[in-house]
């Protein structure tokens, strides 16, 4: 089954939120969606300085089968894409709370406040709902 | 709920992801779809292909009724046991399906065509068959398992009675032999070597479960597409329809116009066979970042567009390839357009990896 860190925050869309020690955001995909897609083989992460906004496709993973979407949970600005991903697309299979993040990004004033993220327990109801 | 084959259950038990492949319940990977993949190009893996659809074609104008019916001669099979894959057409010359057609005796061929595409092509074979006073069975009764790789065929010959094992390991490509009950082909969907067995459906079970135990991994559809796809081999539904014809397809090598035989949709190819086709199908190696993939818009500088028929991330290659429909008269380098992004692209001459090694050149 997924594993859940309680620490982190979560979306309906199956990204995962980390707030750092400074206030800033990691942002990746879930467990359960890197299952989902299978083996990755193509990462494109956002550029730092662009602006996102929430609900914005702003990265995109690709599996040998399809390529979806990552969707920005936050508004704010991008500090910096995970450029080892580039080379080591499968990093998000194999980690995907860890050394697999995508972006990390400074949210705009409030849009943390405001952004309709899940606790584990709830993104678990998610995943129930699913049928995962 | 779609349909299922003999091997569901197994599929189910063995963790399959299950998906719909053409109205049935079809396993898409086990595991790492990667890894089923590399276990083709370096060991041995087994494939669930009884969707599709078996045909016996039995009379004494069998021979001539398929010398109307496909694209390709059928007087190439002299030898029975003989294979030989072609196109069938509409009159229009549109491609209804591909198939391969077994020689076994001149009153008994056998055909295997797409299961996507069974009910069209029954009906057409039957109605067909009618003038030639053939009798068209399908054979739901058998269930077929592709063995590919290098050590597929060594290891599948352990499956076989022994009085059998000789005569299976003689067969040279693209040929059949009965062993038993059960019809091995050398044949396959891969780029490897390999054997396609159909058997009756009560033995699909234990014969999986031998191979498993014989180190033959199970393997999906989703890598058997990223194998057909780097073996150059089109997949019907993607690369060709009806609304395409052969010479666009990659599939001028299966039209056999040499001898004066009245086969459908030969009326409509002759013209296209002596002025060329206005597009032709090749193969693209992304030279950027990204992966290829079907229906994407493909534009050749100073020529026109295309569209990217399949596309996928080649797990052999690690890098991203591609089936492409282009303008005749498309030369070296192309453009792909990715969610906006122009990205570069190599045309390439399909096939791109054979017997587990590269065909084409990467740098």
């Amino acid at each position: 089954m997924s594993q859940l860190p309680q620490d982190l925050k979560y979306t309906k869309s199956h990204e995962w939120v980390r707030t750092r020690p400074d206030g800033t955001l990691e942002i990746g995909i879930t467990d359960h969606a890197q299952h989902a897609l299978g083996d990755l083989v193509f990462v494109e992460v956002p550029e730092g300085g662009r602006s996102v906004t929430a609900g914005d496709a702003c990265a995109v993973v690709e599996s040998v089968k399809a390529a979806s979407d990552v969707y920005a949970p936050v508004s704010g600005e991008v500090l910096e894409g995970n450029g080892q991903l580039a080379a080591a697309p499968e990093t998000v299979n194999t980690d995907a709370y860890g050394a697999g993040w995508l972006y990390r990004l400074r949210p705009a004033a409030g849009a943390l406040a405001a952004a309709a993220l899940l606790s584990a327990a709830d993104y678990q109801k998610v995943l129930d709902a699913e049928g995962g | 709920m779609g349909r299922k084959t003999p091997l569901f259950s197994l599929h189910q038990e063995l963790n399959a992801r299950i998906v719909d492949f053409g109205g049935w319940d079809m396993p898409v990977q086990y595991g790492s779809q990667i890894g089923e993949h590399h276990a083709v190009r370096r060991g041995a893996g087994v494939f669930d292909v009884s969707h599709m659809c078996v045909i016996d074609l039995e009379g004494a104008r069998a021979r001539a009724f398929l010398e109307r019916l496909i694209a390709n001669d059928v007087g190439k099979l002299k030898v029975p046991g003989k294979a030989l894959y072609s196109c069938l057409l509409q009159e229009d010359g549109g491609i209804l399906d591909d198939l391969i057609v077994y020689y076994l005796s001149e009153s008994f061929f056998r055909v295997v065509v797409n299961a996507g595409t069974r009910d069209k092509d029954l009906a057409w074979i039957r109605r067909h068959a009618q003038a030639f006073g053939v009798t068209v069975t399908e054979r739901a009764d058998l269930a077929m398992l592709a063995v590919q790789g290098p050590e597929a065929r060594a290891k599948a010959a352990q499956l076989l009675p022994p009085a059998g094992v000789a005569a299976a390991l003689a067969l040279v490509p693209f040929s059949a032999a009965a062993v038993g009950n059960w019809f091995v082909a050398r044949t396959g969907y891969t780029g490897e070597d390999g054997f396609e067995i159909m058997m009756p459906a009560a033995d699909a079970v234990p014969a999986w479960r031998s191979l498993n135990s014989l180190g033959v991994a199970s393997c999906g559809l989703g890598a058997r597409d990223t194998l057909r796809l780097e073996a150059g081999m089109n997949l019907y539904g993607n690369d060709m329809d009806a609304s395409t014809q052969p010479y666009e397809s990659g599939l001028a090598w299966t039209v056999a116009l040499e001898r004066p035989r009245d086969f459908i949709g030969r009326a409509a190819l002759e013209p296209l066979a002596r002025s060329g086709s206005p597009r032709k199908l090749v193969g693209l190696l992304l030279t950027d970042r990204g992966v290829l993939r079907s229906h994407q818009q493909v534009l050749v500088p100073g020529v026109g567009e295309g569209e990217i028929t399949s596309g996928t991330f080649s797990p052999t290659l690690e890098r991203s390839i591609a089936l492409a429909r282009v303008p005749a008269g498309t030369q070296a380098v192309v453009q792909v357009d990715i969610r906006g992004k122009l990205l570069n692209a190599r045309v390439v001459k399909p096939p791109f990896v054979r017997f587990g090694r590269a065909l084409i050149t990467l740098s």
